[in-house]
């Protein structure tokens, strides 16, 4: 039997709300009990007044594994993973092959048996992702998918994702689908604005996110299935969630932490390491979305971690790759909003861990007797720079090389075994 | 330097012995030597005597102070040196260097000049021409600007190379680099890609059209076809930009020069071919020819870019005829003897009609082409002079 303990925490909840300093007491791996007096008891961690929170659940994170090892591979994202305070991944079905068969959500679970945290996979919508085919997410549900995803590319055919939505009620499993109307997308590069003219970019209107959230809302509505928006991008999407919410529509959305931390402006001289999908938006549209958090509009924030490498960026802005690593960012770059007052702590805090868990069924996210040990310890204040060729992922493309951010992990914990220290 | 003084000094060796010579009185000689000129009714006679000294004149040579072959147009304005590595928009610029550069423009306009240019400008240098997309009229214009400069020209027409092979521009850049070019002009059908170059050679770069987003050397030129048609003004001229804005570089690169020359910009196009929030830009958007071109000094219109278009931007070649394109009908709703341009090349018949485009007493479109080559070479030999500074002072004998 092994023994743990977490002394002078600030040990925050963000499940219960509950605030307080304690100590924090982890038996095989399990939380055992918490307070302010609670004694501890085996191995000691002297938190120092930090704070102690559940392990951050990232539901939306690309790797290239199988196929395109050199991405990014499961296990070099579990460590980047560890090393960002993310103790629980999600891996997106936009490998080659498409994770849309029960066998490669078993690879996948193969793959990640030593990793140091807990990687679950996300069964594609359709077969190839071809937008037509239903695959099989009863079996891969069985199997361990917690959630299904077209990845990047939304299902087109109206029809079919009424299909998806109403034959994957019966397994109560959770549908992920882009915001993004694709007629209204083709081509485009960049949000499309008085900028994006001006820099010769074709550009997508908000427009085209909010017609397709409006749709899947009205088949989620039609259909009883359980809808994520998958990474809204605008304040007129947010619009769309929050009016769902108030009818009791079973509704729920995310946000990449690029889209809460940039605009379009960071596009800048075209750097292509700000070319994301979704494009980043107006400056108005950032501010309604961290808004969204604090009201609890958006229920995830996610990295949309993508890695690619060098290669796939440094081209013309047009033909250049999207995406960027955000494992070991997510947390920093949110603690950073935190500390310029665009954020609430506890909702923000809520967003990473207990709000994903319970959209995905997991036992972790949070800090109760009995649930799985997977713990981080932030410094909420401490300062760092982020330097891209620092970062543990095997691809090194972030749009935060050189930023100042401030608040950082300082152990993570994940199962009770210490899988980073800084 | 003044011809007078040179002929003065160097044929006959000095004012009294010139005045010995031609039989007239010193105070004559030297007043041609202070004004630098020599009046053309003693032309014959300063030939003639010329000869006693061996020295055969031909009338030419009395024209060589009002084009200084050899001496050195002025590289700076109002007192801003012009010291910028790259042509890549017209927002790199600042007013003053944009008079540097039209200044330049207008030395080299002249033929006479241009044919029998200043070859040491270019002397030793490589210009590498790199075009991405087709475009002869642009590529020609700035091989021809290079040679007559003095320069090592070379063009890659990298569309049907290495591209194909699945090289990416940064591999073409790194070869090119090793080339030691000193001038790299780019064209590509990217937006930001000269941008992106520039980062990545050693070399100026000069943006010869990017995508949809900058074609700075066809809006200098245009500035500087429009001063020479204005007697020299652009500040207050009111110019209607007309068609198919949204896929033209040469339209934002124009708004952006025009402006900042101090002209009135409209832009006047269907909705569908006008840019998002176009109306931020600082000019002012019409819909409708009519109203658009009421009071206009020049008309510029745009090519409709067929070849940039996905899905249907107007109903028909016909309809946007009818209601955009430039017929004598439509122009005479600007301003009487109003002028009209095209950065080429014209649909005719589908933004233009061949009569306003072929009328000389109307168009500047061939202005536009005469005036391309002199503008490169201005741009050109600005790029080099800033090259030579930044790099040493003195490293240019």
């Amino acid at each position: 039997m092994s023994t743990l303990s977490i002394i002078n925490a600030r040990i925050i909840d963000p499940a219960s709300g509950y605030d307080g300093d304690g100590t924090l007491v982890i038996e095989d791996g399990v939380i055992v009990e918490f307070g302010p007096d609670s004694i501890a008891e085996g191995d000691i961690i002297d938190a120092k007044g930090m704070i102690c929170a559940p392990g951050l659940i990232d539901m939306r994170v690309s790797t290239g594994e199988p196929g395109r090892e050199n991405r990014e591979t499961i296990a070099t994202a579990a460590r980047a993973a560890a090393a960002g305070g993310v103790t629980s991944i999600v891996i997106m079905p936009e490998t080659n092959p498409v994770i849309d068969d029960m066998s490669l959500v078993d690879f996948i679970a193969r793959r990640a048996e030593n990793a140091p945290v807990n990687v679950y996979a996300a069964g594609a919508l359709t077969k190839e992702l071809d937008g037509k085919t239903l695959t099989e997410i009863g079996l891969m549900s069985e199997a361990g998918a917690v959630m299904f995803s077209n990845g990047t590319h939304p299902i087109a055919d109206a029809q079919t994702m009424r299909r998806l939505l109403s034959y994957s009620a019966s397994f109560n499993a959770l549908i992920a689908n882009r915001a993004m109307e694709p007629s209204l997308s083709k081509g485009a590069v960049a949000h499309e604005s008085d900028l994006s003219s001006r820099l010769g970019l074709t550009g997508a209107p908000a427009a085209a996110e909010r017609i397709m959230a409006e749709r899947d809302v009205a088949l989620a509505e039609l259909t009883g299935g359980r809808l994520l928006i998958d990474m809204i991008s605008s304040a007129e999407a947010l619009e769309v969630v929050r009016r769902a919410k108030s009818r009791d529509l079973d509704v729920s959305c995310s946000v990449s932490i690029n889209h809460l931390s940039l605009n379009e402006v960071d596009i800048g001289d075209y750097r292509t390491f700000v070319k994301l999908d979704p494009p980043l938006r107006e400056e108005s549209d950032r501010l309604a979305l961290l808004e969204g958090i604090n009201d609890g509009t958006i229920d995830v924030i996610v990295s949309a971690h993508d890695p690619r490498p060098a290669g796939e960026k440094r081209l013309p802005y047009a033909e250049a790759s999207t995406g960027a690593v955000g494992l070991e960012i997510l947390l920093s770059a949110a603690l950073s909003q935190v500390a310029d007052d665009r954020l609430e702590l506890m909702p923000t805090l809520a967003a990473m861990t207990c709000n994903p868990a319970a959209l995905l069924g997991l036992k972790s996210g949070r800090i109760t007797e009995g649930a799985p040990a997977d713990l981080i310890i932030i410094d909420p204040h401490a300062p760092w720079i982020c330097k891209s060729d620092a970062l543990l992922s095997r691809s090194k493309n972030t749009p935060f090389d050189g930023r100042r951010l401030t608040g950082r992990t300082v152990k993570t914990i994940c199962g009770g075994v210490v899988v980073f220290e800084l | 330097m003044a011809y007078a003084k040179s002929i003065i000094d160097d044929i006959f060796g000095g004012i009294r012995p010139a005045a010995r010579a031609l039989e007239r009185s010193a105070s004559t000689i030297q007043g041609w030597y202070e004004a630098g000129t020599i009046p053309q009714k003693h032309w014959e006679d300063v030939i003639e005597h010329a000869k006693a000294f061996d020295h055969y004149l031909t009338p030419d040579d009395f024209f060589a102070d009002f084009f200084p072959v050899s001496s050195s147009p002025a590289m700076s304005s109002h007192g801003y040196p012009f010291e910028k590595l790259h042509c890549l928009a017209i927002d790199d610029f600042h007013r003053p260097d944009i008079e540097t550069l039209l200044s330049l423009g207008e030395h080299y306009l002249d033929l006479s000049v241009q044919k029998n240019p200043d070859r040491s400008v270019l002397r030793g240098k490589t210009l590498v021409n790199l075009f991405f997309e087709n475009s002869t009229r642009t590529e020609k214009s700035f091989e021809l600007a290079g040679k007559r400069l003095g320069a090592d020209v070379i063009s890659m027409q990298v569309a049907s190379s290495s591209v194909k092979k699945g090289e990416t521009l940064l591999d073409t850049a790194t070869t090119l680099n090793a080339m030691n070019p000193d001038l790299l002009v780019v064209r590509h059908g990217s937006s930001g890609a000269p941008a992106l170059l520039a980062q990545k050679v050693s070399c100026s770069v000069i943006n010869a059209g990017d995508g949809m987003h900058a074609h700075p050397t066809q809006a200098l030129l245009d500035a500087l076809t429009l001063r020479q048609a204005f007697d020299g003004k652009t500040d207050g001229l009111r110019i209607a930009i007309c068609g198919d804005v949204l896929h033209s570089r040469v339209a934002r690169s124009n708004v952006k020069l025009l402006n900042m020359l101090g002209a009135e910009v409209r832009l006047i196009g269907p909705p569908t071919l006008l840019p998002t929030d176009v109306d931020r830009w600082g000019v002012d958007v019409f819909h409708d020819m009519k109203t658009g071109l009421a009071g206009c000094d020049v008309v510029m219109m745009l090519r409709l870019q067929l070849e940039r278009m996905s899905g249907a931007f107007v109903p028909s070649k016909r309809e946007y005829f009818h209601f955009h394109g430039l017929d004598r009908t439509k122009l005479a709703y600007a301003k009487v003897g109003a002028k009209v341009m095209h950065p080429g090349p014209m649909n005719r018949g589908v933004e233009i009609s061949s009569d306003v485009a072929d009328d000389p007493d109307i168009s500047l479109v061939m202005q536009q082409v005469e005036t391309g080559v002199a503008m490169r070479m201005g741009i050109l030999h600005a790029l080099s002079n800033a090259q030579d500074g930044v790099q040493g002072h003195g490293v240019k004998s």
